[in-house]
């Protein structure tokens, strides 16, 4: 009986998934004339930074500071916490005017409402998306380290799907966000006060331990945090076992608080 | 599904529509019976498009009772959805993609398998003369012609009620003449066609029946014919004066017909009979800069109905 249950549990997931299947498949049709480019970029952003950055700032606190990033030394450091706030930075490019031009520039919601989809099923699809362009750019990061020779770990291709997880937290939540207004004038405030705040102040760059008390508590809140500690104990083969869990935790809690608010100011805008 | 023929495919019963505390529907009554044309006529915000889009469940019934195929909007949605075509105000077509792309992107999202949607994409692109189009990127394409698609892609379901919402606002006559004629032969292939319209020569040319609404409410229902009978005269004489005789036409008119309707640039007589009215109004020696005497319209019941003209 419980056998039974469960299969036709995983049907009704399986239909309630297709009509969002449909949606990616969508945004892949638009996407598959342009791979290419992106898959380019996927790779030219991050030798960039880690030759810029890794290597050249790096070098330079080798000399002054063998010891301060051990091993791994600054590029080390710094690859794994570029790859989490690449996964902020790809989630809220795709959340942001993309959804709103779906929604009230090229009203393609609207188009895709007069079908059997839902707002629900358009969210999932979207997310789906979202995800999966997410993980594609992080296995391309992940690949570049490994040649850096940062990633080592086998473990290190779980950060791949803690990259989408992080990056769909704020998806979520910019799509809420974005299902609210009237012009893309509120994203520029959301760059300008959160996003780039976060990139810099996350642990990407430097150790939070080098901040003031009070910053590294504020920090210690933020969700790319929580994405790059994991990420970057995933890809040096160092987790900390005590504190994986947390940063899992509340990974998944700022997804599941930003799905809820999706979900609701999608049907909000779309289906009053 | 759809019940025994000739039960209403759209049956509504005191449906009304609140935003907030602004009435856009308010309590309207009227059935779509099955293989018909039916028309919603009214000016801009008379509550049209609030209708259509509680009709397409886009929109959730504030009050009253609403029945689209038999079924229930806010329990059955997706069900209804997948027996209808809508055809928006404004073009809402995918434009990164083309213009087949369009349609099997949308034969997918109704689960249309591959093999079937490539085939009636095929059908639907000759049907709206788009066939020679069919590869070329939808922004390239001409007002009418992306109207055209969007209707072609109304029907790539196969759907049982299609729903138009002001299907030629925009279009140069010719553009629109060549739709009527694409709606007219749906029509004749026997499917229920719903039209919002504010174009009295399109309700009255694609209409079987229609309602008149006007500030959230149905004033007036019937075919074109039996509204102008009971709302209208036969003929209308319309005139246009100079100044100086405008302002002097004081009670001069008086008598002349059943009714008479003044608006700012032009004066409607309404009679039975408009040349014997014209040469009363040469009688009385008043002066006109133009005479004309037509058939009463729609737009003449509307003006009856409401004093307002529905075009201003």
């Amino acid at each position: 009986m419980s056998v039974i249950h469960a299969r036709s549990g995983m049907d009704a997931v399986a239909i309630s998934l297709r009509p969002a299947a449909h949606l990616f498949h969508r945004n892949w049709l638009v996407y598959k004339r342009i791979w290419y480019r992106s898959l380019f970029f996927g790779f030219l952003q991050p030798l960039m930074f880690l030759t810029a950055m890794g290597l050249g700032v790096g070098g330079l606190l080798a000399r002054s500071n063998p010891a301060a990033f051990g091993s791994a030394g600054y590029i080390g450091f710094l690859g794994p916490g570029l790859l989490g706030a690449m996964a902020m930075q790809t989630a809220t490019f795709e959340s942001t005017y993309p959804i709103m031009n779906k929604i009230m520039w090229g009203r393609n919601y609207e188009a895709i409402l007069s079908t059997p989809l839902s707002t629900r099923n358009i969210l999932l699809g979207e997310l789906g998306w979202i995800g999966f362009r997410i993980a594609s750019i992080a296995t391309i990061f992940l690949a570049v380290l490994v040649v850096f020779g940062i990633a080592r770990s086998p473990v290190a291709v779980l950060a791949v799907p803690v990259a989408a997880l992080t990056g769909l937290g704020f998806s979520s939540g910019l799509i809420a966000f974005a299902a609210t207004q009237r012009n893309d004038v509120g994203f520029s405030w959301v760059f300008r006060f959160i996003i780039n705040p976060l990139f810099i102040f996350s642990g990407t760059f430097f150790p939070l331990s080098q901040l003031p008390q009070p910053v590294q508590l504020i920090a210690w809140f933020t969700p790319l945090f929580h994405g790059v500690e994991l990420i970057r104990g995933l890809i040096l083969g160092r987790l900390d076992l005590a504190a994986a869990p947390w940063h899992l935790a509340y990974l998944l809690v700022f997804f599941g608080i930003g799905l809820a608010l999706a979900d609701r100011s999608l049907a909000r805008r779309l289906a009053s | 599904m759809s019940g025994v023929p000739g039960d209403a495919l759209v049956r509504a019963r005191k449906l009304t529509k609140r935003f907030g505390s602004f009435t856009a529907v308010d309590a309207i009554d009227f059935d779509v019976r099955p293989a018909e044309a039916f028309g919603f006529l009214g000016p801009n915000g008379a509550g049209k498009t609030s209708t259509m889009r509680m009709i397409a469940c886009a929109s959730p019934v504030t009050e009253g009772e609403l029945a689209v195929i038999g079924m229930n909007p806010a329990s059955q949605a997706r069900e209804i959805k997948a027996r209808l075509g809508v055809v928006p105000q404004a073009d809402n077509l995918d434009t990164e993609l083309t213009v087949r792309e369009n349609l099997e992107m949308y034969a997918r999202y109704f689960d249309i398998p591959g093999q079937v949607a490539r085939s009636r994409a095929d059908e639907l692109l000759e049907f709206v003369q788009l066939d020679e189009r069919a590869k070329d990127q939808v922004e390239t394409l001409s007002g009418g012609m992306k109207r055209r698609l969007t209707i072609a892609r109304a029907l790539i379901n196969e759907p049982d009620l299609v729903i138009f919402d002001e299907p030629t606002t925009g279009l140069d006559p010719q553009a629109r003449h060549l739709l009527w004629d694409r709606l007219y032969r749906l029509k004749q292939r026997g499917a229920t066609l719903i039209i919002t319209t504010h174009y009295m020569e399109e309700a009255e040319q694609l209409c079987d029946r229609l309602v008149v609404m006007d500030k959230a409410r149905i004033v007036a229902e019937g075919s074109p014919q039996e509204l102008i009978e009971r709302y209208s005269t036969r003929e209308v004489l319309e005139l246009r004066f100079g100044d100086i005789e405008r302002a002097s036409l004081d009670g001069r008119l008086d008598g002349l017909a059943q009714r008479v309707e003044v608006l700012p640039d032009r004066t409607l007589v309404y009679t039975d009979d408009g040349e014997a009215a014209l040469d009363e109004v040469h009688r009385r020696n008043i002066q006109v800069q133009s005479a004309l005497v037509r058939r009463s319209s729609l737009e003449d019941v509307f003006l009856s109905l409401t004093g307002r003209s529905l075009v201003e």
